[in-house]
């Protein structure tokens, strides 16, 4: 197990390596002067000569390099423009919502997804089959922030039932919260449920034509017994690890669901630095998705490690 | 002899792979609807200074925010432009996104992971190691935080979404690569003295080019997306230029007294990228020597 971590471990230091440099790079692409940009329209000299200083600017590349990247590595994000505010702090304000968002969204995507999975995977080439397939094509193909919309315009506009838009701490009334989560949580997860069916159907499938399902079939067990007790704990290891990768695109949703419902997260905080032209801000989320991204793929390696007897065993041998 | 060439005749002739793939294709009716909805698409798109009722940037203020009408099929938006019109003309930009942004990606991923396939060692180490990190950057962030550097355009926002779905293209030639050249005939191709490149480019790459199809089709849809949200989020086409994203951001600020300006660009998308998704699906089957 030790040796696992370690060599897992090895892996991702290069590349957590390229992706400093992709996101210092990506600095590199403003055309022209970047202080020029980062000091506003008023273009202030004295701004821009501080900037100059601060960024270390007229330094070779590599020496810059060096410099943002000892300064991330001790917790320095950098500092937001138009805020004044260390980055940091503004992803620690602004993560919370948006985790808030994901789980919710993830545990929607959990109950459709598996659920949808077993029932197309047990009744294979029958209505309930096109039924799930269907629902799964839908998912990949609707755009989320689409799907917000004209949620909006059903649940908020036409009935009346929930508010269109905002964010209500949990802790300041929860049934406000709540009201104003579960659409944006529902556009979020129908995507990610979609992707969780078709993984499920697959694993489900391979899972019942199996001996031992035939077996646990053979003495006589009750059919959901068999399905339940016997296939599908089998079959959702490989579900969830899979669901683990769907990380990116819980975030890269949040990013659209945020806006459509003027939700305070991760994902506004990006966008606003986008037209705000806060550049700190734009790499500092950049950096901290890929870091969260390559520890919670790391997580699911561990996980599907530690569930597969046949992996543990092949690597204490 | 007559007989013999008679009996030649009467065999049934070699079929050739490209042609059973399309056949296998063809017997699908899902992906062929699909297909002919893509084809639709194409032709709205080429089309679209004639099939257009009104020019899709020209406003009428006695015509504000009108519902679908005989005059105006599609209804119209906040200034009075002509929502059919604009839909129509908006095809260009996300079928043009969708291709432009997956060629790049073709472009520069099939030869690197080639690279990385066939010569292996530090070279394939490497590169394995920077497509990790540009994928451990979601597609769609990775998206944005370029199009924030590259500038708010179309073509940054294409040049975004081909270099964010690079890696996927990187990792699947790659694969493809490592399962091909161990084959006999690629043996037989280097001891008869063929150099690497030609074993690479006229040996390897024509047997990989199945996946490479079926992951360009679903990627198009996946670049058809990304199009909409980079120009929902005002980083794509620039208005007044009609694109079905920055039509729905415009259109969710009306959406309690003009529902129809986010209906029909979003139903556009959805259809768009479901028929991309259906060939890609029905490609893959018809790739797929199991499938009958």
């Amino acid at each position: 197990m030790f040796n696992y971590l370690l060599r897992r471990l090895a892996t991702i230091v290069p590349t957590l390596f390229f992706v400093s440099i992709l996101i210092f790079g990506l600095q590199q692409l403003l055309p022209g002067d970047p202080a020029m940009i980062l000091a506003g329209e008023e273009h202030d000299p004295s701004v821009i000569a501080y900037l100059h200083k601060k960024l270390h600017l007229d330094e070779p590349l590599p020496v810059r390099y060096l410099y943002w990247v000892g300064g991330v590595l001790e917790g320095d994000l950098g500092e937001s423009q138009r805020i004044q505010k260390p980055v940091l702090d503004l992803v620690a304000e602004k993560l919370p919502v948006t985790i808030e968002l994901a789980t919710l969204a993830i545990l929607i995507a959990l109950s459709i997804g598996i659920t949808a999975g077993v029932i197309s995977a047990v009744a294979k080439d029958t209505a309930w089959d096109y039924a799930a397939n269907v629902f799964a094509l839908w998912g990949l193909s609707t755009p989320n922030f689409w799907l917000g919309i004209m949620l909006i315009l059903l649940f908020s506009v036409t009935l009346g039932w929930l508010p269109a838009s905002g964010y209500v701490s949990p802790f300041e009334d929860l049934r406000a919260n709540l009201a104003a989560m579960i659409m944006p949580a529902f556009v979020l997860g129908n995507a990610i449920a979609a992707v969780l069916m078709r993984h499920t159907r697959s694993a489900m499938l391979q899972v019942l034509s199996s001996d031992y399902v035939r077996t646990a079939r053979a003495k006589g067990l009750d059919e959901r017994v068999v399905v339940l007790k016997h296939a599908l704990r089998n079959a959702l290891t490989p579900v969830i690890t899979l669901g683990a990768l769907e990380f990116g695109t819980l975030l890269s949703g949040a990013v659209l669901t945020e806006q459509v419902f003027t939700i305070p997260g991760f994902g506004k905080l990006i966008v606003d630095a986008v037209f705000n032209r806060d550049y700190a801000v734009v790499q500092g989320v950049v950096l901290c998705t890929a870091t969260a991204y390559i520890t919670l793929n790391l997580l699911a390696d561990l996980a599907y490690f530690l569930v597969n007897p046949r992996l543990r065993d092949s690597a204490s041998a | 002899m007559t007989t013999a060439t008679a009996d030649l005749a009467a065999l049934p002739r070699e079929i050739s792979p490209g042609r059973r793939v399309l056949m296998r294709l063809a017997r699908r009716r899902g992906a062929m609807v699909a297909l002919g909805v893509v084809v639709f698409f194409i032709l709205l798109a080429l089309l679209a200074p004639q099939l257009a009722p009104f020019d899709p940037l020209a406003t009428s203020w006695s015509a504000v925010r009108k519902g679908p009408s005989a005059a105006h099929w599609f209804g119209t938006d906040e200034i009075g432009r002509d929502v059919l019109s604009r839909v129509i003309f908006g095809t260009r930009a996300s079928l043009l996104a969708g291709c432009v942004s997956v060629s790049i990606a073709l472009a520069l991923g099939v030869p690197i992971g080639l690279a990385a396939g066939y010569i292996g060692g530090w070279v394939d180490a490497l590169i394995s190691r920077m497509t990790d990190a540009m994928l451990a950057c979601p597609f769609l962030i990775l998206a944005i935080a370029l199009a924030a550097f590259l500038g708010p355009s179309l073509t940054n926002a294409m040049i975004a979404i081909g270099i964010s779905a690079t890696p996927i293209f990187v990792r699947l030639t790659r694969a493809a690569v490592l399962q091909v050249k161990v084959e006999d005939y690629i043996e037989a191709a280097r001891a008869v003295g063929n150099s690497h490149l030609r074993i690479a480019l006229r040996h390897i790459l024509p047997n990989v080019v199945p996946p490479l199809i079926v992951q360009a089709t679903l990627a198009v849809a996946a670049a058809v997306i990304a199009e909409a949200a980079l120009s929902f989020l005002g980083l794509g086409q620039q208005p007044p230029a009609p694109s079905w994203g920055s039509m729905l951001n415009t259109a969710k600020n009306y959406i309690d007294n003009a529902p129809w300006m986010a209906v029909w660009p979003g139903l556009s998308i959805f259809l768009l990228v479901l028929s991309f998704n259906l060939l890609g699906d029905g490609l893959r089957d018809a790739f797929d020597p199991k499938s009958r």
